[in-house]
C-alpha cells in the first residue's frame, strides 16, 4: 500500500482529497487527511457576517462529512515533517509514513505579530473579520455602535483574500447608510500599498469608487504598533491614524509546522515551482493553496485552479510522466462594492485584471471590471458552487484552470509576455 | 522605457527612475541615485543594499521588511532610520532594483 498523506483539509486540501481519491485506485493507495480544526468554515462568508448578512451557522460545517468516504481523516496537529525520512510527526507523537506529501496547511491571521494589537482595545476598539470567532464579535460590536472614526487596515502583505478589506470598506459605507449612520462617521481605509491595489488597471476603477463612496485612503502606511491609550495606529514613519473602531487585517503567516521542519520562507510560505506546485528541492511534495509563496493571490479560486492542475502533476508522477500541467497563477475574485452590486476580476501571473466579460466571451453574463447586480448575485450564489461543487472536486463548466484571454479588453502594455528569464525564476 | 545617463553610465530606468536591468549597476550609480535622494551611504546602508542586490538575484523579487528583518537581521526601526519614509523603495532604487511589487 502507498501513502499520499495531506496536510490541512480546509478548501484548498479538501478539494484535492476529493479529486485524488476518484482518481487513484483505493488497493494501491492510501489518502489521509491530518488537520486539527473539526469545522470547515466557509471563509469568503465572514466577510457577510459583520453586516448581518450572513448567520454564523450558515458558514460553518463538520470538517469529516465533506471529505470524500474512503479519505481517511486524522484529527491530530501536525508536528513536524521529515523530508529525509518521509514521515511526519504528529502532536499525538504518532508518525505518518507518505510516499508523496501534499502541504496544503494554509495561512493565519497572527495579531501578536504587531506590538499593541492584542492590548486592552482587542475585542472593544480592536476587531478582525479574518476568524469565524473575531467576524461574529465584530457583528455584536457593530450591531450597537452610535458612529466615530471607523478605520479599515491591513498591517502587511500578502494576505489572505487582499480584496477583502476594500470589500469591507465598501459594504460598511453601505450599511452605515441604511441604518442613517453615514453622517456619523469618518470611514478611513489605510493600506502599506502605495494605492488602493496593486495593479494599475483596477486601482483605477477602485480608487474612484472609494472616493465615491467618500473613503479617504491613507497609503503607504508600516504599522509599528497599536496605541491603546490614545486608540491610534502608529507608522514606522512617525504617522499616527486615529480609530474609534479599528477593523484590522493582521498579519498572515503561515504554518508553525512549516516554520519548524525548516520548509519556509521568512513567512512560513513554502517555496514552491510557480508552474508545477513541487516544493522547491522536493521532489516528492506539493503545496497547494494559501502555504505556498506564488505570487498570485493567497484565495479560494487559486486552490481550485491549483488543485486541478497537482491532481493531473501528480498521477503523472506517479506513472513517472512528465508533468502534463502548469499552473498560470489563474485567481478569480468578486469584491462586493455595496448597494446589491460586485466587480469581478479575472488574472493570473501575465495578465492583471482588465474589462471584459466573464465566463463566456461577449456574454458573459458577468462582468469583469465593472460593477453590476449580477455579479453580487454571482457571489452569493458561489455560497452553493462552494459546497456542492468546489469541495467535492467537481470542475465549475465554462471555467477552466488556465485563465482565457477570450471576452477580455487587453489595454497595450498590461499583457506581460513570458520571457526566458520569467520561465527560469522558479 | 526611457533612458538615463547615472554616473556617467547609460542605463534604462522606469518612469520613477528603477533601473530596469540590475547588471547595469555599480556602486557609483548606487551613490549618485543616493545623494539625489539626500541620503550620505554607509556600511549600514551597504549591508541593506547588498543584501538587496543578492536576495534579488536569488529569488526574482524584492524583499519586503519582515525578510530584511527575520533573514538578514536588520531591525525595521532601522530601515526607517537609513532609508526615511519608504526604506524598501528607496533602498530597492539604489541597489538598481526594480519597484517592489505586492501581488494582489
Amino acid at each position: 500500500m502507498r501513502e499520499l498523506l495531506i496536510l490541512g483539509a480546509g478548501t484548498a486540501g479538501t478539494m484535492v482529497a476529493n479529486r485524488l481519491r476518484r482518481r487513484l485506485s483505493p488497493a494501491e493507495w492510501r489518502i489521509r487527511v491530518v488537520d486539527s480544526e473539526l469545522r470547515h468554515f466557509y471563509q469568503p462568508g465572514f466577510l457577510f457576517l459583520p453586516f448581518g448578512i450572513y448567520r454564523p451557522n450558515q458558514v460553518v460545517r463538520p470538517k469529516r462529512r465533506l471529505i470524500a468516504a474512503g479519505v481517511e481523516v486524522w484529527e491530530a496537529a501536525a508536528e513536524r515533517i521529515d523530508p529525509e525520512h518521509r514521515r511526519v510527526h504528529l502532536a499525538t507523537g504518532q508518525e505518518l509514513p507518505y510516499d508523496i506529501l501534499i502541504l496544503a496547511t494554509g495561512t493565519q491571521p497572527r495579531p501578536d505579530q504587531v506590538e499593541g494589537m492584542l492590548g486592552d482595545d482587542w475585542g472593544h476598539r480592536v476587531f478582525e473579520f479574518y476568524t469565524y470567532e473575531g467576524a461574529v464579535r465584530l457583528a455584536e460590536r457593530l450591531r450597537n455602535w452610535a458612529g466615530g472614526r471607523l478605520v479599515v487596515h491591513i498591517s502587511e502583505m500578502p494576505i489572505k483574500c487582499p480584496v477583502a478589506p476594500l470589500e469591507f470598506a465598501f459594504l460598511a459605507d453601505w450599511w452605515l447608510r441604511r441604518r442613517g449612520l453615514r453622517d456619523r462617521v469618518e470611514l478611513i481605509y489605510v493600506t502599506p500599498l502605495s494605492g488602493a491595489f496593486t495593479k494599475p488597471v483596477a486601482s483605477r476603477v477602485l480608487t474612484d469608487l472609494l472616493d465615491h463612496k467618500r473613503i479617504q485612503v491613507v497609503t503607504d502606511f508600516a504599522v509599528a504598533r497599536v496605541d491603546n491609550e490614545r486608540h491610534a495606529l502608529i507608522g514606522w514613519d512617525g504617522r499616527e491614524v486615529p480609530y474609534d473602531l479599528l477593523v484590522t487585517v493582521p498579519p498572515n503567516l503561515g504554518a508553525a509546522v512549516i516554520e519548524l521542519s525548516g520548509l519556509g520562507d521568512e513567512m512560513n510560505y513554502v517555496p514552491t515551482d510557480r508552474h508545477t506546485l513541487q516544493a522547491q528541492g522536493h521532489s516528492n511534495i506539493f503545496v497547494l493553496g494559501d502555504a505556498t509563496d506564488l505570487p498570485t493571490s493567497k484565495a479560494g479560486s487559486v486552490a481550485h485552479f491549483e488543485a486541478e492542475v497537482l491532481t493531473e502533476n501528480i498521477l503523472a508522477q506517479i506513472r513517472g510522466n512528465p508533468f502534463p500541467a502548469r499552473f498560470d497563477g489563474h485567481a478569480n475574485c468578486f469584491v462586493e462594492t455595496g448597494f446589491g452590486k460586485a466587480i469581478l476580476l479575472d488574472f493570473n501571473y501575465r495578465l492583471e485584471p482588465v474589462p471584459g466579460r466573464f465566463p463566456l466571451p461577449w456574454l458573459g453574463p458577468m462582468t469583469l471590471l465593472g460593477e453590476s447586480r449580477l455579479n453580487h448575485w454571482g457571489k452569493l450564489a458561489f455560497e452553493w458552487v462552494y459546497w456542492h461543487w468546489l469541495l467535492p472536486g467537481r470542475s465549475i463548466p465554462f471555467v477552466r484552470a488556465e485563465l482565457s484571454m477570450a471576452g477580455k479588453v487587453i489595454p497595450a502594455g498590461v499583457w506581460t509576455p513570458e520571457t526566458a528569464s520569467s520561465m527560469s525564476k522558479r | 522605457m526611457p533612458e538615463k545617463i547615472i554616473a556617467g553610465q547609460t542605463v534604462t530606468v522606469d518612469e520613477e527612475g528603477y533601473l530596469q536591468n540590475p547588471a547595469q549597476w555599480n556602486r557609483d550609480i548606487a551613490q549618485e541615485i543616493a545623494s539625489e535622494m539626500g541620503i550620505q551611504l554607509t556600511d549600514a546602508h551597504w549591508k541593506v543594499i547588498e543584501f538587496l542586490r543578492r536576495d534579488y538575484q536569488e529569488r526574482g523579487a524584492v524583499p519586503g521588511m519582515r525578510r530584511l528583518n527575520k533573514v538578514a537581521g536588520i531591525a525595521i526601526k532601522d530601515l526607517y532610520t537609513l532609508f526615511p519614509d519608504g526604506p524598501i523603495k528607496k533602498a530597492a532604487r539604489i541597489a538598481g532594483c526594480p519597484k517592489p511589487t505586492s501581488c494582489v
